[in-house]
């Protein structure tokens, strides 16, 4: 088994709407998976088919080897889920709502629940009324981080959480990363936390997947930008290949280069003579505003 | 103060359809009943026999307060005297909806933010409650003035409604400051009113005995409202009172939002286990601690109604032999078989109307499900490994059940109060509503599977069985309607002969619905 999760031309319709149009996604075991996308592009939509929740109209998923639909009682075992917007009940504390998800998924680690808490400094004796945002979540990352499960699907996690318990939240999951044998599906809108933790991520818009791969590949869709102090003017540069945004002004230049025209224009700088170079490496954040954008040009 | 105005429309717009109904019902409660009563005593002589009989009736003056006189406009005013208590309710319960619900849920951090002083929205709050308070009492007063040419009396009668909707929204615009979660508000706010009204029943049950505790109905204002006897011997210092509490309760609740937070309550929420108890970890478990209270407050209530209708049956037949407009309603609430056996019919129509209340608890319990769903906890349990159905039926097993332990011991009081009815004829009539109550709530679990979002039309089910029953009472109703109704085909088995077939009908009827409604959600999306 290498696939932990593996869907394929996934459609979903909500009435008229296509929720998700074709979607692919793919998740090795092992890797923690970055799942991008802007609001409304279908990501929870799709952990809601995989998580057996909704059924889909087209395609074909499959989850830890099984089918999300049909064996979704016993797949359940074998996963946790920390849903987008955590609510509780609240009359419940969050102890008791981490002790019971916990039971109710097969069981859970008292020792880690423990540890958990004062990490991510949780009372767990208040009642579900009165936590905030961040709280409220972090209930539902402890109850699903202590209990020992092969998957953990999270919908963005730390949405409510402060810098720091975001730090914290990193820490634990590079940690569960260096076990090996946890697969985590995160979907994230801070590129930070991807770029921190992701092995390999998905880029999905409008209910299609527009980007897959490791952050290397995507990397290399990006441009890197240039900022320079030539010795004498910068003959061609402007109209060569892969070069765009070209500006000038007292021998300074600026530009932006694609990947694959980075060697090229270096070599041209160079014969042309090069006091000073700042370079700007690409990204991720700029990878996304350019996927994420399209959708709006259209 | 600033901003109030603004925040008086957003009310007016959030209640516009809630607000006009209970304003029009209480208001033309008084002289609804008014006509009834005309209708049912033809002659004086059956009047003054019913006043004289109610007048040292427990059970009547546990419900209603006590009697002073036999005039139609007495009798009125005096069949009205649960209304304050409900008047009472609807008050706190719009008050609190517009002050700590608001701010529980974050939408007055989002007002307050805006230009509106800190006291608008417990101000707007209150002067929209008084307002509707005071149309009540206006509603009142002109149409029983009109109806019985009595102005003084009439101004009393609407005082009286008035005054009690002034006196507990003050008592939620306090009780909306003591804590930060509007369930707790709430729940504070109606101990209050249940104490209020509790104190009323001994008092004046004290009044008709030996009179020792008659004083408990002063310290309740509940107990003041009725002890105004419009139209009788006007005694109007408890409105006087009314209005002085009233007063002094908002400055109170002014004073106390004075001294607190935002979003903070003066009694700080208290802190729970941090482990869960080792019963809480299986639907059941779960779907025990979102149930118990529910069910521990219908069951409670149902004993109490049990204790007043036992207590009642027992004046029954002294109040009916000498009207037989009385008769004949009870004939009619008990199906119209009940053949002269008066107290039988008596006994049967109670089990009906009790059926009736035992559906809306199982209606409401299967709502819990659609509940979870829409807050969200429906996904937390189901990704899990706990299976669509057995979370449902979790919840079904209380709602199912819920109703039983509600009708058994509403059946299991009245039967031991009531001193001239056969014991085990009441109990058994009582729960043979049963089946009828789990059709209703089968058709519930039916919307919920299979037309979610409309899960709440559930609620039609019971006000239609309410309105085929008042129908029925009333017009010679044609047959095909009653039928509408599961409890038309309930077997009366006090005064009635029994048979198994509908009894096992409606069973499979009940069991069907839900099976359909499993079924669809087996199939659905969730969340839809």
């Amino acid at each position: 088994m290498t696939e932990a999760i593996d869907a394929e031309g996934l459609i979903k319709r909500f009435g008229q709407v296509a929720a998700l149009d074709g979607l692919d996604l793919k998740v090795r075991t092992g890797e923690v998976h970055g799942f991008l996308g802007p609001n409304g592009a279908g990501k929870t939509t799709t952990i809601r088919i995989l998580l057996g929740l909704m059924r889909h109209d087209g395609g074909r998923a499959s989850l830890l080897g099984g089918d999300p639909w049909a064996q979704a009682t016993e797949l359940h075992k074998r996963l946790a889920y920390v849903p987008g917007d955590v609510t509780l009940w609240p009359s419940l504390t969050g102890g008791e709502v981490i002790d019971l998800l916990g039971r109710l998924r097969g069981g859970l680690d008292p020792a880690r629940k423990k540890e958990l808490l004062d990490r991510f400094e949780l009372d767990p004796r208040k009642k579900g009324r009165t936590y905030s945002k961040g709280n409220r979540q972090k209930v539902a990352l402890v109850a699903a981080l202590a209990s020992d499960v092969e998957l953990l699907i999270l919908d963005e996690p730390t949405s409510g959480l402060d810098p720091l318990m975001e730090e914290v939240f990193r820490e634990v999951i590079l940690q569960e990363k260096r076990r090996g044998d946890r697969t985590v599906l995160l979907s994230s809108h801070i590129l930070a936390e991807v770029e921190a933790l992701c092995d390999r991520l998905t880029i999905i818009r409008e209910g299609r997947t527009v980007e897959t791969g490791s952050l290397a590949d995507l990397r290399h869709l990006t441009r890197t930008s240039i900022q320079a102090e030539l010795s004498g003017p910068p003959d061609g540069l402007a109209t060569m290949p892969g070069i765009h945004d070209f500006r000038t002004d007292n021998g300074k230049v600026r530009f932006d280069v694609d990947t694959d025209a980075l060697e090229p224009a270096l070599q041209t700088l160079v014969k042309v003579g090069v006091r000073s170079l700042v370079s700007q490496p690409p990204s991720l954040e700029e990878l996304f505003l350019r996927q994420y954008q399209r959708s709006d040009e259209k | 103060m600033t901003g109030t105005a603004k925040l008086i429309r957003l009310i007016l717009r959030r209640d516009r359809i809630v607000l006009p109904l209970w304003i029009l019902l209480f208001g033309l409660l008084g002289v609804g009943t008014y006509a009834s009563f005309e209708g049912l005593f033809p002659t004086d002589a059956e009047r003054i026999q019913f006043a004289s009989v109610s007048t040292d009736n427990a059970g009547l003056v546990a419900l209603y307060g006590l009697l002073q006189g036999d005039s139609l406009a007495v009798l009125t005013s005096w069949r009205v005297g649960f209304v304050p208590m409900v008047i009472g309710l609807a008050a706190l319960l719009t008050v609190i909806r517009h002050t700590r619900a608001d701010e529980e849920a974050g939408r007055t951090e989002l007002l307050g933010a805006t230009v509106v002083g800190r006291h608008a929205q417990l101000a707007a709050a209150l002067i929209v409650t008084a307002t509707a308070s005071v149309l009540i009492g206006l509603l009142t007063f002109v149409s029983m003035a009109g109806k019985t040419g009595n102005t003084g009396g009439s101004l009393a009668f609407g005082a009286e409604l008035t005054v009690s909707g002034l006196m507990f929204a003050a008592v939620a615009a306090i009780t909306a400051q003591l804590t930060s979660s509007a369930r707790s508000a709430r729940s504070i706010a109606v101990v209050v009113l249940g104490v209020a009204y509790a104190l009323r029943v001994g008092g004046d049950i004290s009044a008709i005995g030996d009179g020792g505790l008659t004083w408990l109905s002063w310290v309740s204002p509940l107990g003041w409202v009725t002890h105004i006897f419009p139209y009788g011997p006007v005694n109007w210092w408890p409105v006087v009172m009314s209005v002085l509490a009233a007063a002094i309760a908002t400055n109170v609740a002014v004073e106390l939002r004075k001294v607190r937070d935002l979003g903070d309550g003066l009694v700080a929420s208290r802190l729970g286990p941090a482990n869960a108890p080792a019963g809480l970890g299986h639907p059941l478990g779960l779907a025990w601690r979102l149930h118990r209270g529910l069910l521990l407050g219908w069951t409670a209530g149902f004993a109490l109604l049990g204790l007043i209708f036992g207590g009642v049956g027992g004046s029954v037949l002294d109040i009916a032999e000498s009207n037989q407009g009385l008769t004949d309603i009870f004939d009619r609430l008990a199906g119209g078989n009940g053949a002269g056996q008066l107290l039988d019919s008596y006994f049967a129509g109670i089990a009906g109307t009790v059926g009736l209340i035992a559906a809306c608890y199982g209606v409401q319990a299967t709502l819990r499900l659609r509940d979870e769903e829409t807050a969200g906890h429906a996904e937390a349990v189901l990704t899990t490994s706990v299976s669509r159905f057995a979370w449902a039926a979790s919840h079904l097993l209380f709602a199912l059940l819920g109703p039983a332990l509600a009708l058994f011991a509403e059946g299991l009081v009245s039967g031991l109060v009531a001193t001239d009815g056969n014991f085990g004829r009441i109990l058994g009539g009582t729960m043979l509503q049963l089946p009828a109550v789990w059709v209703l709530a089968g058709l519930t679990v039916l919307l919920f599977g299979l037309l979610p979002r409309l899960s709440l039309v559930a609620w039609a089910a019971p006000v239609i069985c309410v309105l085929v029953l008042l129908v029925g009472q009333t017009l010679q109703a044609s047959q095909w309607l009653l039928d509408i109704s599961p409890f038309t085909h309930v077997p009366h088995l006090t005064g009635g002969t029994v048979s198994a077939t509908p009894v096992i009908t409606l069973l499979v009827v009940a069991a069907a619905l839900a099976a359909a409604g499993l079924f669809g959600l087996r199939r659905r999306n969730l969340p839809d």
